[in-house]
């Protein structure tokens, strides 16, 4: 007995095409998505890249001259937004990997880097404002901005290494073990560089974040018209996130504004192009080297 | 060989030290934040809502003594304009702004100096009878004839349920935030609807559906999708979204909750297709492969063991999308308009939260009711953030418990 | 009557040939065993007859395959009919995380049966094929993760018999049981022979002597030997099929 008759079989195939295919179109609508956004903002911004615009000061009430001072103010950022968060987070991501003991603490602990890496970034510039800049008098500055995007960004680097570490098979810990070294010289000669290129990947990708972020930035650094450099961590910068943001809302003339809009938007968007395609540039290097040696 | 050995455990031990304080940091960093945010916050609800400044002030013989933040708003609007209103005498309400005095008084009388101000508020409070007074406190001397009268201070229920958003009232600030919490609350649900279905079909051709081939090529995009910056959504929501809007629905303005909506479900995306798909990967292979052996066809498969098996992975995903979309301020804030009211639909003006936020913090004074009551905003932001993590959390314990 | 059959199969994983040129015949209500060393294709083999290696990417398939005389890997084929034709049971039990009822209704369900009565009179002769209906007649509502193991691969043979195949497949269905349960399913396997065609991969050589009629021995691809079961473990024509029934290696 056939409890299978040909109209279900025909019904099951087309119910089956008919929602594979709706899938299909769905996940190419995504990636168009992707490719109109920056197709828009690279057509409209190419033109107004120049080698003027990228090195000159912004003149004419923002509308004319180029965004060498944001540039400038971001890439402080970057810098100083690292120099806090990757040491301590990579450490903190050894910690809770090879050392740190499955149990109450450090399911608190990582629960409190979950909870960190969810809180809003506006919620990041009250609390930058509040201890940066008015109780540690920072005042408006590149310290009290990078501290507070440094500290966004620590829950993706800790993540990012204790992930890259659990990749790291544990025959080669237990292998070190048995020639006698000890944990910390197994980790620094074993585990640390097989675990490399991801983890330096992971900071790489971390570093395209933090050079678009605005909202942490707004209180604590972000300076609205500033055309000169900054000579020491306490003056304030333009940044390119927040300039996008003043051009393309509250300058003094925003339909002239427009093309140094979409100058910014592609910068801002190049650089973090840059930093993705680096990055799996370099994991594609660095695990080859691994391997190799 | 002993006291290398020595030296050596000592850096052992020191080495352990400062991974652990390292591991330590997020720990800190969240309590500092709870610590900071509530500091600046919680003074809020310890204060009127009438600058420290001023003062306002009545006739002796006027019964009242006390009122309440919204009824002062309203005397000045003159929605009121009897005191009998308010429960007292049938007299008409006259209001006195600070720079009134001079339709009662000339300059003269004021004095070159305004030397004489204090007594001509003294006086002029003193001989009308329905009068009511906005005054710098400076002026109201020992002598003043007048009564001051009491603001209540910010109740957590105004603050709550109070429907107007307007900080910067003079002489009292009216700090309702229902109409920030159904903004935020809008344009965030607006963005899951769009988004899910979206995000998760896309998740459930990547994992069940796409040759690896088609898989390799659509991640890359996801991630970079993630990667472009909120201001740049932001702008490009501005310029295309924005005037789409206006023009489809044909409104005013085409800056409204559908336009964060539509750039938050944009922004949601990666979110939720990566937890997604993820959560979809769990299911074990045996359970497909029994499925299709029954004589299920890849679809079926999907909808009736697929999707059931990964449901919390799945809801999962909706809620951290949910928080994503809760917490972003920068598009939002350029694409919705920001208009304090209460929301109605979702083509018109609405204002969240993190909108208000950052817009407004570089107004206010430091220390100053708006200022606290913006970081009150951040607290509150803060909390169902925590809330939605600790019910993911919770989820996710839940299923690797069960499995 | 000969009920499934290979003819020069030969299969690719990539550049790996898993199977080298197997021709076979099983006849219809016998049950056929398979068995050879891990790896050495007679699961790759099994899953040739329900089309399970599909799922599998840059895999290629040479020869013919025959179900009722017909090649089930040509184009007009339809898959979802063939697996209710073809039926199987895993390796480890694996039940859906629903009720017993409905697991065994499952496979009717997908197929478009509507019909409750119908369903529930399936769902309750599957079970007592199985031998699984006095065990579980009273919580047929309950979740089938509350079965014990055997009791779950019970269930699953219970939910492949639901659908009225004519062969099922069976891929070492008792290997992750203890001795009880693994002899409650051979008794089953006897009894099932009556109707349908069986196939069996199984690593227990005892297994595969108690419960079939014809062995086929696999090594590295190839199909060694293939006759009755007595012949293979009692005079084995092949120095690797003796080597193996008598346990000098795998």
């Amino acid at each position: 007995m056939n409890i299978l008759n040909s109209s279900t079989s025909k019904r099951k195939k087309r119910s089956e095409s008919i929602s594979f295919w709706t899938f299909r179109l769905m996940s190419w609508f995504v990636c168009s998505l992707l490719f109109i956004i920056l197709g828009f903002i690279v057509y409209h911004g190419i033109s107004v890249i120049s080698w003027e615009f990228l090195t000159s000061m912004p003149k004419e009430g923002m509308t004319g001259g180029g965004i060498y001072p944001a540039i400038v103010g971001t890439l402080c950022l970057i810098g100083g937004s690292v120099l806090f968060s990757f040491p301590i987070g990579v450490l903190a991501g050894i910690f809770m990997n090879e050392y740190a003991k499955d149990g109450v603490f450090v399911r608190f602990v990582r629960m409190m880097t979950n909870n960190l890496a969810g809180i809003p970034s506006i919620v990041f510039g009250l609390f930058g404002m509040s201890l940066f800049v008015n109780t540690l008098k920072f005042g408006d500055s590149i310290l009290a901005g990078s501290l507070t995007l440094g500290l966004l960004t620590l829950p993706v680097v800790i993540r990012t290494t204790e992930e890259a570490l659990k990749a790291v098979d544990n025959s080669f810990r237990t292998g070190s073990y048995a020639l006698g070294a000890s944990k910390l010289q197994t980790i620094r000669k074993v585990v640390l560089p097989i675990a490399s290129p991801n983890i330096i990947t992971g900071l790489i990708l971390s570093i395209g974040r933090v050079s678009g972020e605005t909202a942490p930035i707004l209180f604590t650094v972000a300076a609205y018209f500033l055309p000169k450099l900054p000579h020491s961590v306490f003056d304030q910068v333009m940044a390119l996130p927040y300039h996008l943001y003043v051009l393309a809302t509250s300058g003094t003339d925003i339909e002239a504004a427009r093309p140094m809009a979409y100058g910014t938007a592609l910068v801002l968007i190049a650089i973090v192009l840059i930093f993705n395609l680096l990055a799996n540039a370099l994991r594609r290097y660095l695990s080859k080297k691994v391997k190799m040696n | 060989m002993k006291p290398k050995s020595f030296f050596n455990k000592l850096l052992e031990k020191i080495a352990e030290g400062i991974l652990a304080i390292s591991g330590s940091i997020t720990t800190l960093a969240v309590l500092l934040i709870v610590i900071f945010l509530f500091k600046e916050g919680v003074g809020l609800f310890n204060q009127s809502s009438v600058d420290e400044n001023s003062i306002i002030a009545v006739n002796k013989q006027n019964p009242i003594n006390k009122l309440k933040p919204s009824d002062v708003k309203k005397i000045f609007d003159q929605e009121l304009t009897n005191w009998k209103q308010l429960g007292g005498n049938d007299e008409e309400i006259v209001v006195v702004r600070f720079t009134d005095i001079s339709t009662y008084y000339s300059d003269e009388k004021l004095g070159a100096n305004l030397e004489h101000l204090p007594a001509c508020f003294s006086n002029l409070t003193d001989s009308l009878k329905g009068a009511i007074v906005y005054m710098p406190a400076k002026y109201a001397l020992k002598d003043f004839k007048g009564k001051k009268i009491h603001v209540d201070k910010v109740s957590l229920l105004d603050f709550f349920a109070g429907r107007e958003w307007f900080p910067t009232a003079e002489p009292s600030a009216q700090l309702g935030i229902l109409p920030l919490i159904l903004g935020t609350l809008w344009v965030s649900l607006g963005a899951i609807l769009l988004s899910l279905p979206l995000g998760i079909a896309v998740a459930i051709y990547m994992a069940e559906i796409a040759s690896p081939r088609f898989r390799s090529f659509i991640k890359p995009i996801i991630e970079l999708l993630s990667g472009i910056p909120s201001v740049v959504f932001g702008f490009f929501g501005l310029i295309v979204i924005v005037p789409m809007i206006q023009k489809t629905f044909g409104l005013p303005v085409g800056e409204t909750g559908l336009a964060g909506s539509i750039i938050l479900a944009i922004m949601a995306l990666p979110t939720i297709i990566t937890i997604s798909e993820d959560a979809l990967r769990t299911t074990p292979r045996a359970m497909k492969e029994a499925s299709l052996a029954l004589g299920a066809t890849r679809w079926q498969t999907i909808y009736r063991i697929v999707i059931p098996y990964s449901i919390s992975g799945l809801t999962a995903a909706a809620i951290l999308g949910i928080g994503r979309a809760v917490g972003e301020t920068m598009a939002v804030l350029m694409v919705t308009g920001n208009a304090a009211i209460m929301p109605k639909t979702l083509l018109e003006p609405v204002r969240t939260i993190p909108a208000t936020i950052a817009a407004e913090l570089g107004e206010s004074s430091q220390g100053g009711l708006h200022y606290k009551a913006l970081f009150t905003l951040g607290c509150i932001l803060f909390i169902i953030t925590l809330a939605i993590n600790l019910t993911v959390e919770y989820i996710s314990t839940k299923r690797m418990n069960n499995k | 009557m000969i009920k499934i059959e290979s003819k020069n199969v030969n299969l690719f994983y990539g550049d790996f040939q898993a199977l080298k040129d197997v021709t076979m015949a099983v006849e219809e209500n016998t049950v056929a065993a398979l068995i050879g060393p891990s790896g050495c294709g007679k699961s790759t083999y099994l899953r040739l007859f329900n089309r399970m290696n599909d799922l599998i990417n840059n895999i290629k398939i040479e020869g013919e395959v025959l179900v009722d005389g017909q090649d089930i890997y040509n184009k007009g084929i339809n898959v979802d009919e063939l697996r209710i034709k073809v039926g199987m049971v895993f390796q480890k039990p694996n039940p859906f995380p629903k009720s017993i009822y409905e697991n065994v209704a499952y496979g009717l369900r997908v197929n478009g049966v509507n019909d409750k009565s119908f369903i529930e009179e399936k769902v309750i002769t599957s079970l007592k094929h199985a031998a699984l209906w006095k065990e579980v007649k009273d919580k047929l509502h309950k979740s089938a993760f509350e079965l014990s193991g055997g009791q779950q691969q019970r269930l699953c043979i219970a939910r492949a018999l639901a659908i009225s195949p004519s062969v099922v497949l069976m891929d070492e269905p008792a290997s992750a049981l203890d001795p009880i349960s693994t002899a409650k399913i051979e008794e089953l396997i006897h009894e099932l022979k009556k109707e349908y065609t069986i196939v069996i991969v199984t690593h227990n050589m005892q297994q595969a002597a108690r419960v079939s009629d014809y062995t086929a021995f696999f090594y590295l691809g190839e199909l060694i030997e293939y006759g009755k079961t007595a012949n293979i473990f009692t005079n084995p024509t092949n120095i690797h099929t003796q080597n193996y029934v008598t346990g000098r290696f795998g």
